[in-house]
């Protein structure tokens, strides 16, 4: 997995103006994403990670919502600040999105064929009569069964399931380079969740795509992912490699969020490790380590300033710590 | 074991109705024969996928849906034919915890009066002894009397179904329902509340129905386990048990589909074929057989009945035809 990142965000900073003040929910973030590479960005509700994925669509509400500071090139082209009628010639061609509820990705009034078909006729320059096969083809790629009769239903007619995989054939509709799937299995039950990310990798193979996969789930990362980064309170604590990520983990906040899982088949029942504590609240961060207050590691130093990243960008681990495991 | 609750071959069908006349033309077999029994302060933890009728089952157990069939023992008797009178006496007994902390909760009231509202319907102690009660239950859902004044809206996720919990603490029930008590949260502040909730199991010798799709979560609380598919029990044991053997296809699929933090053990998938059926139109014989890996011949014509394939001290049933 090496050569030039297909997507290199650059010490990005996406703010919010709110009633009580300005929120700053992704604070100075970086990473890359490669050719044909899955990243995974994992953290809780509220840590940024979905911002950050709708900032590289250029999909931040303004207002709002602004990119404050920082870059996003995507094959070497700056995408922040881009005006909406380039950035639209990008997203959907070279950048797809998949949203975690395939219901409201859908439109409910028209059927599963005719949104593909505008997409194909729109991105892909098809005429009608030659769009129609194309979208049974990506239907019955993606998994869909019987995708002929399947194309002429409504969403309300298809499962869960079923939905999802349809809105990932749009996704792939235009051979994207890069696909940012946010929680895409999050609405699904696991039987279901297991079919579609069996089906996300194999497809990502096939269409040689790089995927950002946004998800609070730390099972699906270690599953799916090659990279992961671990965010918490608009700052990454953890970027890894998925290997040394669950095997050493070094964040204290990466150790207690693995620590707090229940896993299956493991037998003896013992209290779980808790996390103490809740997120801090974004309007009134303290000036030093976002996660002090909670952490067992914590030092005068903690409270002083923010630990940045250590290491070099070729490390297979880097952590945010002054005092890592 | 003395049984606590028995719930005998429980049914609760829906009515689908339809046509001009809105007649009924088809029944929602949500629940369909359940039957298993509870011990005073065990743990039955209840999983399957959506609309397999978990959270319709634990409903019709506390009456706030009317079964269509069978019979719900509390101690000994039997709720199904109480009169509404002594149905409210021992509604007493059994508490239900939600699923969402955001909308099991008034905004209009206060903690302490949604905490205290059960001690003013069942009129249990004086008013000023309902006041320290309500201190004493946030201090064992481990909150700070200071907030009893304060609104839902002030609290985080974790705290909201800390009030939740505490509410249901108010009458000392014997059995809680817990319908998805943890899906709403974070994993961290998850594990807080699971610990909680085991804890109270511990120190209050409650009853739980633990209610989940997670299947990790309803292993780390349950004594036994029961899953369930389209509206049946297909598969219970002892929680250990079914972990280390699960017996039910079914059983076997759903645990191998839950993703493991953990990359060296990527695991060996039994990935299943298509969706669960619709429990308006379930298909003949076993409900599972069309998606099933190791189905037979007879598994369409004919519903496997449940049986014992485990030891006198572990029950373990299971009802498939691979066994019978």
């Amino acid at each position: 997995m090496s050569g030039e990142p297909l997507l290199r965000v650059t010490d990005l900073v996406v703010e919010f103006s709110t009633e009580q003040g300005v929120v700053r929910a992704v604070d100075r973030v970086s990473f890359e994403v490669r050719p044909n590479e899955t990243l995974g960005i994992v953290g809780e509700s509220g840590c940024g990670k979905t911002v950050t994925g709708l900032a590289i669509m250029g999909l931040i509400p303004s207002p709002p919502g602004r990119i404050a500071a920082g870059s996003i090139t995507f094959q070497g082209r700056e995408l922040a600040g881009l005006p909406e009628s380039e950035m639209r010639a990008i997203r959907g061609r070279d950048i797809a999105m998949v949203f975690q509820e395939p219901m409201t990705a859908l439109n409910p009034v028209f059927t599963v064929g005719n949104q593909m078909i505008d997409v194909l006729r729109r991105y892909r320059g098809l005429t009608r009569r030659q769009a129609r096969p194309a979208a049974i083809e990506l239907l019955a790629k993606v998994g869909i069964p019987a995708a002929d009769q399947r194309i002429d239903e409504y969403p309300h007619q298809l499962s869960g399931g079923m939905r999802q995989r349809v809105v990932i054939a749009m996704a792939l509709s235009c051979d994207p380079k890069l696909i940012v799937a946010d929680e895409p299995t999050t609405a699904l039950d696991v039987t279901t969740q297991a079919q579609v990310l069996e089906q996300i990798v194999k497809l990502q193979q096939e269409f040689q795509m790089a995927m950002i996969l946004v998800t609070h789930d730390l099972g699906v990362v270690a599953e799916t992912c090659h990279r992961a980064i671990v965010m918490y309170c608009g700052r990454i604590a953890e970027k890894a490699e998925i290997e040394p990520l669950f095997a050493h983990p070094r964040h204290p906040y990466t150790v207690g969020l693995l620590g707090s899982i229940p896993r299956v088949g493991e037998g003896e029942k013992q209290d779980l490790a808790v996390i103490p504590g809740i997120v801090p609240d974004l309007l009134h961060l303290p000036p030093g380590c976002r996660f002090a207050d909670r952490c067992s590691s914590r030092q005068a130093r903690c409270d002083e300033a923010l630990p940045e990243l250590d290491g070099g960008e070729d490390s297979r681990s880097r952590v945010a710590c002054y005092f890592p495991y | 074991m003395t049984a606590l609750l028995q719930v005998n071959e429980l049914k609760k069908y829906f009515p689908v109705r339809g046509g001009l006349l809105r007649r009924v033309v088809a029944q929602v077999k949500a629940v369909d024969g359940v039957s298993f029994t509870l011990g005073a302060g065990r743990t039955l933890g209840l999983v399957g996928e959506s609309g397999c009728g978990k959270s319709t089952l634990g409903r019709t157990i506390l009456q706030l849906q009317k079964p269509s069939g069978g019979q719900i023992i509390l101690e000994g008797e039997d709720l199904t034919a109480a009169s509404p009178e002594r149905l409210l006496e021992m509604r007493r007994e059994m508490q239900i915890i939600f699923q969402d902390p955001f909308a099991s909760l008034s905004p209009r009231r206060t903690v302490a009066q949604t905490i205290r509202e059960p001690l003013d319907v069942h009129r249990i102690g004086r008013p000023a002894e309902r006041g320290r009660r309500v201190e004493e239950l946030l201090q064992v859902v481990g909150m700070r009397p200071g907030v009893m004044d304060r609104y839902p809206h002030e609290f985080s996720g974790g705290q909201r179904q800390r009030i939740g919990i505490a509410r249901a603490l108010a009458l000392n029930p014997k059995l809680i329902v817990a319908d998805e008590p943890v899906s709403a949260l974070d994993v961290s502040v998850r594990a807080q509340v699971l610990n909680l909730i085991a804890r109270l199991q511990r120190e209050h010798g409650i009853a739980f129905l633990f209610i989940s799709h997670d299947l990790s979560v309803v292993e780390h609380v349950s004594d036994h386990v029961g899953v369930m598919y389209l509206g049946r029990l297909v598969e219970m044991a002892p929680a250990k048990e079914i972990y280390r053997d699960p017996r039910h296809p079914y059983t076997q699929a759903l645990l191998s589909a839950v993703p493991v933090p953990d990359p060296q053990r990527k695991s060996q998938r039994m990935v299943l074929t298509g969706d669960v059926p619709s429990p308006m139109n379930p298909p003949p014989g076993c409900p599972f057989h069309k998606r099933c890996p190791k189905v037979m011949d007879l598994c369409s014509q004919v519903m496997p009945p449940v049986i014992d394939v485990g030891s006198a001290d572990k029950p373990h049933r299971v009802a498939c035809h691979l066994y019978s």
